[in-house]
Order: C-alpha cells, then sequence, then structure tokens
C-alpha cells in the first residue's frame, strides 16, 4: 500500500485557501452588489454563451443580480455559518465531553445518555421545524447547527479524556493535589486537541451542507443573504430557461465540502490516527465487533438527505 | 445481550419523550395559536372560547399532559385547513415515502456493494481510483443541487425522465438516485473498507491453503463477513431516508410525508407539522432499535452470547 | 532413507519489492523431506521461516512478493511451474497448512461443517452420507467429542485449542501428504499445546503424513521433529538430525539460541539473549548476515559469504568458524 504524502494535500489546500481568500476579499473581488441588481439586466446569461456581458461573468439572477458576485459573498455566509457553529458545538461539546469524561461515575453516566439521545435525533427535521417556528434568521440557523451538533464532540471528547486519565501525568498531579479544573485545563485539555482540530474539520462539510439544506428549503439564511443555498432555491423555477443561477453556487459548495473533507480526511491519517474510525468516511463506518451504541455509525443520519 | 436490548428500548423511549417535547415547547413558545387559527378581527370572547376549547387556558404542564396523552392515543387533532384528521393526512402521504426510501436503498445497495467489492479486490487499479472519487464525490455533494442538475440533465435537456411528481417507475428514477446516491458512496467506501479487512485475515488466507477457488474465497468467505456491517448499514439508510427525505421530496415534488411537513410550515397548519415530525421521528428512532436488534441477531458471536 | 524424497526444495528464493528497496525474504534455501518425516524450521521473527512455507504453496502475499527462484519438486513435480488451477488442487489436498492463531484462522460466518466439508467435497468429490461421514471422521480424528452436533455450531463457541484441532481436522481431512504448521502451538496454553502436539504426532503416526513445523520454540522441536532446520536472514544456516543439533550445535547462531532456553534440568533459570537485533533484509552486509551479532567473528566473516560444511552425517552448518567433520566446544 503506498504510504499517505506526508505533505499537504495541494487540491484541497488550493480551494481552502482560495476560497478563505474569497471571503475575506469578497469587497475587493465581486464586480457587483451581491444584494441589488438591475431588473432591466435580469437573466443575462454568462460571458460565454450568446446575449452573455462582460460585467456579469457568470450571468444575473431574476433579480438582474449578479451570480458571480453572490457567489463570492456567499462563501462568506458558508465560512462564517460554519466557524459559529463549530465553534459553539465545539466548545459545549468539548467541555462536557472533559467533565463526563474526568468525573465518570454517575455524572459520566447521565451526560453520556443526553448525548446519545441528541445523537439519534432525526437531525434535518428537527432543525427544519426549530428554524421555521423560530422565525429563519442568520443567528437561529447557527444556534440551531450548535444545538444538533454537540454531542458528536461531547462523545468523542470524552472517550479521548477517559485513555489520558489513565495516564501518569495525570496521576501524578492528584497526588500533588492539583484541582480537578487544572487538571483538566492543563494536561487533559491540550491532549485532545488533536482529535478537536479533526472532528472539528470533519464536521465542517457537514454545517456547509446543513446551512445550504436548510437556506434551500426557506428556514435558514432569510433572502436576500446570497446563501448559496438560497440562491439554488431561487434559480429552481428557471432550471429550464437560466440554469447558471442554479449551477454555479452549487458548484461553489461541493468544491467547498469536498476540499474540507479531503482536508479532514488528511488531518485524521496524520494528527490522530486513533481517529480513523471517524469523520467524513467515518460516519458510515461501524465498527464490526460490539452491540455497543458506538458499533453503528452515528450522525450518517443527517448527512444521508442533506449531503 | 437482553440488557442491552432492554437498556436501547428504554433509550428510544426516551428520545421519543425529548423529541416530542421539544415540538410541543416550541410550537407553544412560537406564539398563540389562536391568534393563527382567528381572524385578525376576532373579538376578544371568541378568542376565550377557541382558547378554551383547545384547552390553551390550562396550566403548561396540564396542556403539556394532555398533548402526550393524545400522542399516546393517537389523536393529532385536526388540520387547520381542510378541518380533516391530521391522521388522514399523514396516512396519505406515508405510501409515497416508504416507496421512494425503498428505492433509493436498492439502488444504493445495487451501485455500492458491488462497486465496494471490486475496489476492494483490485485496490489500486484505475477503476478503485473511479470508485473512490465517486464515493468522495457523492459524500461531498449537496443533495438538493444534485437533484436540481439531474432535473436539468434528464428531463429538461434530454427528456428521459419526468421531473417530478409521483406515477410510473420513469417518475422515480431520478429522485431514488438523488436520495440513494450520498448513501450508495457511503455503501461503497463502507463495503470497501470492510472486504480490504476481510481479504488481510487469517481465515481468508486459510481459506485459499484449502485450495477453494478465488471466486468461492472471495463471494462465500469474504463478502459474508464483509456484509454484516453493510446489511446493518443498508437497513439504516432506509430508515433515514423515511426520517429525512425532506429535501429530495421538495426538489422532486414528490408527495410523501417530508414534504407535507414542509408545504405546512408555510402555510403555518401547525397540528400537521408537529404530527409529521413526531411519526417520522417515531419510524426514525424505532427503525434504528431495529437495526440495532437486526444488528446482534445477524452477528452469531453476539448471538450466542446471551449474558 | 533410501525411498525418493517427498518433498525436495532447491535454492528457494522469495523477495519482496517495496519502495525501500528488495527485500530478500528467502534467499537460497535448500532442503528435503521424505514422506512421515518432521522438519522442524527455527528461528528468530523475520528469519523468514513463514514466507518459505508460504512459498512452498505459492502463497506470497502478492504484487510485494514474488518467488524469484529456484524449485520446490513435490514428489518430483515442480510445483513452481504449476497453472494457478493445478496449484489449488494441491492446496488442501497435498498439501494442507495450520496456521499460528486459532481464533482468526477459522471463519466466524460460517459454521464448522460447512468449513469442513467444502475442502472435502472440492478435493474429495463425495456428497451427501458419504461427505458427512468423512466430516465426521475427519473431526473425531483429531478427538472432537460430540462430532455430530458441533458441525452446526460456529468457530467462536470452541476454545483455542479446539479451534486449532479443527483447523487440523481440515488440514488432514482430504489425506494430504505434507502438513505445514505455522506456529500451531504459539497462542495455546502450555498444557492444550503439549496435548494439540500429542495429537499431532499420534495422527501423522497413523496417516505417514510429512510435517514441516515452524516454531521459535526448542521445547517443542525436541517433542516432535526428527531434524531441525535453523534460519537466519532468509537462508538455512545450519541442519541436521534434532539430536545432532542439539548435541552438536555447530553454528554460533544455534549455540545462542540454545543458549536461549532456560535450562530446566539443572535448575538454572537464566535466559541469555542474543545480543544485537535481527539484520535489515532489504540491505544486508556483505559476507554473514550474522557477523555483526557473532560472538566468534572473524576478519574474513565481514568479507566473503561462509562455506557450507558438513559436520555430520546429513548435518551441514554455514559458518567460516566451523570445522569440517568435527566436534566444536
Amino acid at each position: 500500500m503506498p504510504a499517505p504524502s506526508r505533505e499537504l494535500p495541494w487540491f484541497p489546500g488550493a480551494i481552502l485557501a482560495a476560497l478563505v481568500l474569497t471571503a475575506v476579499f469578497a469587497p475587493y473581488l465581486a464586480p457587483q452588489s451581491p444584494t441589488e441588481g438591475d431588473i432591466t439586466q435580469k437573466l443575462i446569461p454568462p460571458v460565454w454563451m450568446e446575449r452573455g456581458e462582460g460585467r456579469h461573468p457568470l450571468g444575473t439572477d431574476r433579480f438582474g443580480r449578479d451570480v458571480l458576485s453572490r457567489v463570492i459573498y456567499g462563501s462568506r455566509i458558508s465560512l462564517v455559518v460554519s466557524l459559529l457553529a463549530i465553534g459553539l458545538s465545539g466548545t459545549f461539546g468539548t467541555a462536557l465531553g472533559l467533565i463526563s469524561g474526568y468525573r465518570g461515575g454517575f455524572t459520566d453516566s447521565l451526560l453520556m445518555r443526553f448525548t446519545d439521545i441528541g445523537l439519534s435525533l432525526p437531525t434535518i427535521l428537527i432543525a427544519v421545524v426549530l428554524v421555521a417556528v423560530s422565525e429563519p434568521s442568520f443567528r437561529n440557523v447557527v444556534l440551531v447547527i450548535s444545538l444538533l451538533l454537540w454531542p458528536r464532540f461531547a462523545r468523542q471528547i470524552r472517550g479521548e479524556t477517559l485513555g489520558i486519565k489513565e495516564q501518569d501525568f495525570v496521576a501524578l498531579a492528584v497526588v500533588a493535589g492539583r484541582s480537578s479544573t487544572w487538571i483538566i485545563s492543563r494536561h487533559i485539555f491540550p491532549n485532545v486537541v488533536p482529535t478537536l482540530l479533526v472532528i472539528s474539520t470533519l464536521q465542517v462539510g457537514y454545517v456547509i451542507l446543513l446551512e445550504g439544506t436548510l437556506s434551500f428549503l426557506g428556514v435558514g439564511v432569510p433572502p436576500p443573504n446570497p446563501a448559496w443555498g438560497l440562491m439554488i432555491a431561487d434559480g429552481r423555477g428557471f432550471l429550464a430557461t437560466a440554469w447558471w443561477i442554479t449551477l454555479f453556487p452549487g458548484v461553489a459548495m461541493l468544491l467547498t465540502v469536498l476540499a474540507v473533507n479531503l482536508m479532514g480526511d488528511w488531518l485524521r491519517d496524520h494528527l490522530d490516527p486513533k481517529l480513523r474510525q471517524l469523520g467524513s468516511r467515518a460516519e458510515t463506518e461501524p465498527a464490526a465487533i460490539e452491540p455497543v451504541p458506538e458499533a453503528r455509525p452515528r450522525g450518517a443520519a443527517a448527512g444521508a438527505d442533506g449531503g | 445481550m437482553w440488557r442491552y436490548l432492554i437498556g436501547r428500548a428504554l433509550q428510544t423511549l426516551l428520545s421519543m419523550l425529548v423529541v416530542i417535547s421539544i415540538v410541543f415547547f416550541l410550537t407553544r413558545l412560537s406564539g398563540n395559536p389562536v391568534h393563527l387559527l382567528l381572524d385578525v378581527n376576532a373579538s376578544e370572547r371568541d378568542q376565550q372560547i377557541l382558547m378554551h376549547h383547545l384547552g390553551l387556558d390550562k396550566p403548561l404542564p396540564v396542556q403539556y399532559g394532555i398533548y402526550v396523552m393524545n400522542i399516546f392515543v393517537g389523536d393529532f387533532g385536526n388540520s387547520v385547513l381542510t378541518r380533516r384528521p391530521v391522521t388522514e393526512h399523514i396516512w396519505e402521504r406515508l405510501p409515497a415515502t416508504v416507496e421512494l426510501g425503498f428505492v433509493a436503498m436498492f439502488l444504493s445497495v445495487l451501485i455500492g456493494v458491488p462497486l465496494g467489492m471490486y475496489s476492494a479486490v483490485h485496490r489500486g487499479s484505475m477503476l478503485d481510483s473511479a470508485a473512490r472519487v465517486f464515493a468522495v464525490l457523492g459524500q461531498s455533494m449537496p443533495a438538493f443541487w444534485l437533484g436540481l442538475m439531474l432535473i436539468l440533465i434528464f428531463a429538461v435537456v434530454l427528456g428521459l425522465f419526468p421531473a417530478g411528481g409521483r406515477g410510473g417507475v420513469e417518475n422515480i428514477v431520478l429522485p431514488a438516485f438523488t436520495l440513494g446516491y450520498f448513501t450508495s458512496a457511503a455503501i461503497l467506501r463502507l463495503t470497501r473498507s470492510a472486504m480490504l479487512e476481510v481479504l488481510g485475515s487469517d481465515y481468508i488466507k486459510f481459506a485459499r491453503l484449502k485450495g477453494l477457488h478465488e471466486q468461492i474465497v472471495l463471494w462465500k468467505h469474504g463478502l459474508k463477513n464483509a456484509l454484516l456491517p453493510v446489511v446493518t448499514f443498508a437497513v439504516m439508510l432506509f430508515v433515514q431516508f423515511l426520517g429525512g427525505a425532506v429535501v429530495t421530496e421538495t426538489v422532486f415534488a414528490w408527495p410523501g410525508l417530508g414534504r407535507l411537513i414542509l408545504e405546512s410550515i408555510t402555510t403555518r397548519d401547525y397540528p400537521i407539522v408537529q404530527a409529521g415530525v413526531l411519526v417520522l421521528s417515531a419510524l426514525y428512532l424505532v427503525g434504528n432499535l431495529f437495526v440495532d436488534v437486526l444488528y446482534s441477531y445477524l452477528n452469531p458471536r453476539i448471538r450466542h452470547a446471551r449474558a | 532413507m533410501a525411498a525418493a524424497p517427498l518433498l525436495v526444495v532447491e535454492d528457494l528464493k522469495t523477495h519482496f519489492f517495496t519502495r525501500r528497496g528488495v527485500t530478500k525474504a528467502v534467499d537460497g534455501v535448500s532442503f528435503t523431506l521424505h514422506a512421515g518425516e518432521t522438519l522442524a524450521l527455527v528461528g528468530e521473527s523475520g528469519s523468514g521461516k513463514s514466507v518459505t512455507c508460504l512459498s512452498l504453496v505459492r502463497l506470497v502475499p502478492e504484487p510485494a512478493g514474488r518467488i524469484v527462484g529456484g524449485r520446490v519438486l513435490l514428489e518430483g513435480e515442480d510445483l513452481l511451474t504449476k497453472s494457478p488451477g493445478e496449484m489449488r488442487r494441491v492446496r488442501g489436498k497435498k498439501i494442507a497448512m495450520v496456521l499460528q492463531d486459532p481464533m482468526t484462522s477459522l471463519n466466524p460466518a460460517l459454521t464448522i461443517g460447512t468449513q469442513v466439508s467444502e475442502v472435502v467435497r472440492l478435493h474429495q468429490g463425495l456428497r451427501g452420507g458419504a461427505l458427512r461421514e468423512r466430516v465426521l471422521s475427519a473431526l473425531r480424528r483429531l478427538r472432537i467429542s460430540a462430532a455430530d452436533t458441533r458441525l452446526g455450531q460456529y468457530p467462536h463457541q470452541f476454545s483455542g485449542g479446539m479451534r486449532q484441532r479443527v483447523s487440523s481436522a481440515i488440514g488432514l481431512s482430504c489425506e494430504p501428504r505434507l502438513l505445514i504448521a505455522d506456529e500451531p502451538t504459539t497462542s495455546l496454553d502450555v498444557t492444550i499445546q503439549a496435548q494439540y502436539l500429542e495429537l499431532l504426532k499420534e495422527v501423522q503416526a497413523a496417516a505417514g503424513v510429512a510435517i514441516i513445523l515452524v516454531t521459535h520454540d526448542f521445547g517443542i522441536v525436541a517433542a516432535i521433529a526428527d531434524r531441525v532446520a535453523v534460519m537466519y536472514a532468509g537462508r538455512i544456516v545450519e541442519m541436521g538430525t534434532t539430536l545432532e543439533v542439539f548435541n552438536n550445535p555447530s553454528h554460533p547462531y544455534t549455540r545462542a539460541l540454545l543458549r536461549c532456553l532456560p535450562d530446566v534440568g539443572l535448575g538454572r533459570q537464566q535466559l541469555v539473549e542474543i545480543g544485537g537485533q535481527p539484520p535489515d533484509l532489504s540491505r544486508l552486509p556483505a559476507g554473514c548476515p550474522f557477523a555483526p551479532r557473532c560472538p566468534e567473528r572473524q576478519s574474513i566473516c565481514e568479507e566473503q559469504s561462509p562455506p557450507t560444511v558438513s559436520v555430520g552425517d546429513g548435518h551441514l552448518a554455514e559458518c567460516w568458524a566451523t570445522k569440517a567433520v568435527g566436534s566444536q566446544q
């Protein structure tokens, strides 16, 4: 078997770098406003087609808004939503996992029952209802996704903590009379950081797809924001006449998620070989032996339709 | 084993209660339903009467109790729009969702298992690389966008399949493939990795040492072991299709339960949303429980462990 | 022994081609084996014992591993020139093999009955009642009690020792001429080990099968082997009858291995370890591969490959320090 290469994979690396730069410098890159259009300029095809115009390289939508500019600004939404949602759920899930794993006993059983229930919920369905009844808004999308995401962090970090807890340096710190908080933050947390990094990366793709799905269904980021999912929903009615409205945001989304997934797989293989049963692949790969709850793939749940 | 199953059953029940509670409190928190049901000009007295009629004048815990009781006897109330019992609406739509789920599951197994087998046996070949690209794409592609692209290519441009609706065989091809692509990619990866693990095992070596034909080694000794996680996974997929086909049903105007829920969100027909989400969640949770039972049954090592 | 040998291996070479270079796992191994005889292959892990065995049945892990030279004559026919189909009719029928770990060598998803009967059906062409009888007698021969009820059971319902008996029953079910046992007792308890070896000897006496026993345990060698071949770095460095090799070890490596044994008879529990590491087979030094670790190293050892020296009737050693037909020590 060829050994996986040590260097950063260039393909996903380049896409991700381009994506981040695009998001940061969107105002300088976008040729037009992402939210305002000239209604007289509506449904113009991409530049290489007949009737195409140089001002709108990827054409315009039904309000005459520039598709390229919207795709460029859309990267901001995808990135910000995933950073916030993962930051929020990651913090909460990690804290819970650390406490659960370190404390053990009753605390652990209680927290893990919660986590199991969280993991067993039909993600998309709950997300749709949560956002729908609470009025679609940027903030609600982030909150709802975080709410559905934390158990994944909690379970994995708890598992890590259990292992680290048994090591000598922790025992020494306990003997030295250090407080639990000190031990968790100084000794255990630094050791779960690689795992945390891997799970976070692997969740980015999932969050982007989930956000896109919610926006597409009209229960995500509200219009006129240039969210990719929203743009795709917008173009749906014009599929036969103006396919470019639908195609380009989808390609942007596909490339982004692809790059993040490849990067996540690579990180997992290199930072943390223990995590091989985890991740974009692993969500679908059950361990083969015990019928403990972990023996089945969790979380593939939402992916089935959202991914 | 029995202890484990009973534990799982209890957990399923708990998860169901959590879903019920989420739905209850969300619909109660999102404003007074009376305002939605009545005309804006309705008198104070009319509002009182309706509040009383719906039991909304009782304290919240009592309302919750009544609500849970009603669910357990299968009474979900009437649709706000049609005044017909909600259960009738649900029963109308459920078969379409089940049908789509079934076909999508078979499609993904039919694509995923042979490709995964081939990939594992001919590791490093051209087709293996192609299959992995297929898989990685499948896990990074937004389902709703894929659906639209399929409509664009196969319905709009080529005119091979209808763009939506339910009816003959030709209607189900595109939605089933959309729903099944992600999962066939997942099944492919799962089959491949399971098969690779099996192929490296001693019992495969031993089977070859017996002088068995390579095809018998692969299909009888290999696949049977690799299939255990795959079968479990396929059934779980089906369950997830039930729980989350919202997106595909929306894209293809497939008259299933997911689409009913989404339509009812738009028309603010909350009794249907509630009931729909609860029914789908129940299917999802019970289905997952069933998968666990099936998994323990299929695995002879676990089946015989009657501890 | 006047009869023609059952197995003749001549200058067998199996190399592994990897990115890091060519690993010469087996590099010029020759030996002969007569019907009913037991040859023990002894050496540290990585010395090429297992690869030698897999080469005999041509199941070296491909594509990295390849047999690059030599001949393997079974009853006069060269196995290395046979077609894959012909080779399948040798495996399981003429040459059977038992693997090291009984816990993993039986298929967990198939019943014992299926796993025994498929090989009997394939090689003996038996069906129905005759097949069942043959399967049962194969199991009974290895003293598996209540064989008929055990047919429907899965491997996990058997203990480790029982599983190794099942594997052996499968191996011996088609009356092979040669049984290769790759460390068959390593993962068994000591008492089970002894039982298993007794049983193996008994079956061998009854069936007249030749055995190649891979092991690193001289205790097992003493108990069961007629002859011993000591392997180091892909070559046989000393070969002779068990008695000869024990009484007159003629290669420094053999002596080192024997010193590693706890000498229970004298009540000494002192274990001596051989200093140094086994060599990297992808970059062997010039001269004798054992030279860097050898206590009797001479300057020539690091320059030229050692000659094969005969130290007795059929007792050979590959060493510069060993004198032909004469006692060391």
